[in-house]
């Protein structure tokens, strides 16, 4: 017992004395907390428009007022197509409403009136949401002005969102952000310490003590536990105190399944380390097989139902997609234990499976 | 070593450590003995204290034990007032010390030290052999050492003597130089012969083991315990025989008889000495630390001059200034009549470099590593082909053109290696550590490629922390924590030591000598 305290000491004063450890438990969660907290939004708003007007009568000016008002566009008005389209090739507008000099007069002899959208599809994402923003707008004024004329009965949606009522991506990306953390210091911090102690030739003299070597592996395994742990108090702290996001479900519920998480990604950590002997091996190998797919592979980012289908049957072999719908559950929803179970339940057998693996796997010899 | 300690298991045999199996029981093999691998296995980011604590605790050294035992080996080991210091920040020597304590704080029955004085200087090396022979006398310890220095061995009870995988000697030092006796020789040459063509010539013969030059005299070993028919002028005094005596003679009777290829640049040596290196008051800083400070010396043209320290002292840092890798930050250096602060570009063109452990590309096959190596030189049409010809009957090369370079032989690697560099003729060749675990025969040929290109007026700078391999230099510079130490050729070096009670020293003791007398 008092060897593993010895060797759980010494992890603790090299991660004191090195930098980079630090770092990437510490500094890089805050800077993908800030970076994604702020920088980055998958909503589209105040987004720069062009509104070319041939002849601005008050049926006209009635319509583009319903631009002015939402909080989506900040509308430009120009006076030429030539000049918009200026703007739109120097990326200045994302896209152009477009209304010809027979608006007006079309509409009141009944005929039909066409408003143009043009839109730049590059970001395929933001031109299919400008696309909505404009057809919403277009769509109420025409319900507005239809009202004034006629009174007769209509079938009207009423949409309530759930779960994110404000539809901030915001509240969904901050708590997928923490399993990336997770993986960052679960992972990929991990994979370095056993080939650090193989390149140094430290490993050789410690597996030449009395040392078990379940005992060496087991003092990392709970060092970086409570680093682990430091790092998600930071990122939950940071995601409720800073960031606004609710939770919803118990937060007792959180961190068992944080603590789940953290054992598959140590486990994986530590087998890619004593596998490989290489730190820089290693760190490649965390990097492809655990820190990019909880990046992508899973629905942290991007939406796993829209995924073709392979990539769908991937995203199962990624422990990240289990923890991150927990996460996404318990802070927007709540307990939904019907949703929990069966992710904590792979989690945990994922963890048994690669902790087994890392002391199975942990060298006791040198070849 | 690693067999013993139960880190590696045996593919046959058998072997036992106090009567125990350590492929079945490394555990209990362990407890009773200690082991220092090469490079200590100290963590280095941890101070002297919190790693002795650490193995401490890994041996189970009971806490009441602790105090006293931790104040007797850092005592032994130098080291009671560096507790608090980082081990990285410590010089090689005092890691060396630390590294011996751990393996000690357990009371072992058997002490394994895996080349325990690689890149440590000579002072910190005679103070580890005499705490392990107190250790011996005092604590009746059983220490298993492995070394390629085998003037270190002679040191020794029992010696294995192992080459390539194979047991080619064992006994008492004392025992295998008896076997030598009569068969070492020193011959005076005199000034006008040429002493390493002689050498090379002597080496050839079939009655001649070994062949060296040192300082202005030859070592020779016969097959047979007779005196050498030697060319006129020349006469053999006996000398008393060395380990490494023995050592080169069974290695070069067990592999079939193997003339030295001489190397040919097709240049005659030119006989008017000039200075084609020429550095002053030499610095090189990194933060505020000098890891080279004053360096001032001249190398001649046709020169085999050699760097000499422990790691750390500065050779790999002078080096790269003189090959123009590295800025200069204070002081002049002069290469090839270049100034290396003004054009180092041009003057790398004027010289060869073979960086420690080769720089080849190991995936890439003979043949694309010389043309590659030519193409950074420039080489192209005609001169390429030429320059590729000429690396390949030189170095005998042709018959691995194919292969690749990381499945060559070692001694293969290193002549590829020395081909790379002398691709576009330098005037100059620099080589640092370009031994450095290499078996001693590969190591002799390597010298005699050297002594020719030597002969042929190519000025070698060589850079070595084995001292006996500084005897086959003209002159050396003994640097010390980027300091120069001493500067001359080897016998001045040892007169420079010599005292009453020793007026003949070896280059060691002198080296020591001086380390002490240096403030």
């Amino acid at each position: 017992m008092s060897r593993l305290v010895a060797l759980i000491r010494k992890e603790f004063l090299q991660i004191a004395r090195d930098p980079g450890s630090y770092a990437t438990a510490f500094v890089l969660p805050l800077v993908l907390l800030l970076l994604f907290g702020y920088g980055v939004s998958l909503d589209a708003r105040r987004v720069p428009l062009a509104l070319v007007a041939e002849q601005l009568d008050s049926t006209v000016q009635d319509l583009l007022s319903g631009f002015y008002h939402s909080e989506y566009f900040v509308p430009i008005s120009m006076p030429t197509m030539a000049q918009a389209q200026t703007w739109l090739l120097r990326g200045q507008v994302q896209g152009i409403v477009h209304l010809r000099l027979d608006f007006t007069r079309r509409l009141k002899n009944g005929q039909e009136a066409q408003v143009q959208l043009i839109v730049n599809g590059i970001d395929a994402n933001t031109a299919r949401l400008v696309e909505g923003y404009v057809s919403g707008v277009v769509e109420t004024w025409w319900k507005r002005s239809l009202r004034k004329r006629l009174a007769t009965p209509r079938v009207e949606v009423e949409a309530r969102i759930w779960f994110n009522p404000e539809a901030k991506s915001r509240n969904f990306l901050v708590p997928g952000l923490i399993a990336v953390i997770m993986t960052l210091i679960g992972a990929l911090l991990t994979s370095l310490v056993i080939a650090r102690e193989w390149e140094r030739g430290t490993l050789e003299a410690l597996l030449a003590t009395e040392v078990l070597s379940g005992e060496w592996v087991l003092a990392k395994l709970i060092a970086y536990f409570l680093l682990g742990n430091g790092g998600w108090g930071l990122a939950v702290a940071m995601a409720m105190g800073l960031f606004d996001v609710p939770l919803r479900g118990s937060i007792w519920l959180l961190w068992v399944s944080s603590a789940l998480f953290l054992l598959v990604a140590l486990g994986i950590g530590l087998l890619i380390s004593s596998l490989s002997k290489n730190q820089f091996v290693a760190a490649q190998i965390a990097l492809i097989v655990t820190y990019l797919p909880a990046f992508l592979l899973s629905g942290f980012l991007f939406d796993i139902a829209s995924m073709p289908k392979m990539i769908q049957l991937l995203t199962y072999l990624m422990p990240a997609r289990y923890y991150v719908t927990v996460l996404q559950t318990l802070f927007l929803a709540g307990d939904v234990w019907s949703l929990l179970w069966p992710n904590l339940f792979v989690l945990l057998a994922l963890a048994i499976l690669f902790l087994g693996l890392t002391f199975k796997c942990s060298p006791k010899r040198l070849a | 070593m690693r067999l013993i300690t139960g880190l590696l298991l045996p593919d046959e045999g058998k072997i036992e450590v106090f009567g125990l199996n350590p492929a079945r029981d490394p555990l209990s093999v362990q407890r009773l003995l200690g082991y220092m691998p090469q490079r200590f296995g100290l963590y280095e980011d941890l101070t002297v204290q919190e790693n002795l604590e650490l193995y401490a605790e890994l041996r189970s050294l009971s806490p009441a034990e602790r105090p006293a035992r931790f104040r007797e080996l850092l005592a032994m080991a130098g080291l009671t007032p560096f507790t608090s210091r980082l081990v990285g920040h410590l010089s090689g020597g005092m890691k060396q010390k630390l590294g011996l304590a751990c393996a000690l704080l357990g009371h072992p029955k058997l002490l394994l030290l895996d080349e325990p004085t690689v890149g440590v200087d000579p002072l910190s090396r005679r103070q580890l052999w005499q705490i392990i022979h107190r250790q011996v006398q005092a604590q009746g310890l059983t220490v298993f050492v492995s070394t390629a220095y085998l003037d270190e061995a002679e040191r020794c009870a029992q010696v294995l003597l192992l080459h390539q995988g194979r047991l080619i000697g064992q006994g008492a030092p004392a025992d295998l130089m008896a076997r030598m006796r009569g068969r070492s020789f020193q011959v005076k040459v005199p000034s006008e012969a040429s002493k390493r063509a002689l050498a090379r010539q002597l080496a050839d013969r079939p009655d001649i083991a070994d062949a060296v030059v040192l300082g202005n005299t030859l070592r020779l070993v016969t097959q047979a315990p007779a005196s050498p028919a030697l060319p006129p002028g020349l006469v053999p005094e006996p000398t008393p025989p060395r380990l490494e005596d023995y050592f080169i003679a069974t290695i070069r009777q067990m592999a079939a008889f193997r003339p030295y290829i001489p190397l040919d640049l097709g240049r005659k040596r030119n006989a008017v000495p000039e200075a084609v290196i020429e550095v002053q008051n030499l610095k090189r800083k990194f933060g505020d630390f000098y890891a080279v400070h004053d360096v001032s010396f001249s190398v001649n043209r046709g020169e085999v001059f050699g760097l000499l320290g422990a790691n750390g002292a500065g050779k790999t840092t002078t080096f790269r200034m003189l090959c123009g890798l590295l800025p200069v930050s204070g002081g002049k250096a002069y290469v090839a009549g270049v100034d290396l602060r003004r054009a180092p570009a041009k003057a790398r063109a004027r010289i060869g470099y073979m960086a420690q452990r080769f720089s080849l590309y190991g995936e890439l096959s003979v043949a694309e590593n010389l043309r590659f190596f030519a193409s950074t030189y420039g080489l192209r049409g005609p001169m390429l082909r030429d320059a590729l010809h000429w690396a390949f009957s030189s170095f005998n090369l042709e018959p691995f053109r194919n292969l690749a370079a990381k499945d060559l032989p070692l001694g293969y690697k290193q002549r590829l290696a020395l081909a790379c560099s002398l691709l576009h003729q330098p005037e100059i060749l620099f080589l640092d550590e370009p031994t450095a675990g290499v078996d001693p025969l590969a190591r002799r040929e390597f010298w005699h490629h050297i002594n020719s290109l030597a002969e042929q007026g190519v000025t070698v700078l060589v850079s070595t922390h084995f001292l006996q391999e500084a005897e086959f230099c003209d002159r050396l510079l003994l640097l010390q924590a980027g300091q120069v130490l001493a500067c001359g050729a080897p016998e001045a070096i040892r007169r420079l030591a010599a005292s009453p009670d020793n007026p003949a020293p070896t280059l060691e003791e002198a080296f020591i000598r001086l380390l002490e007398t240096t403030p």
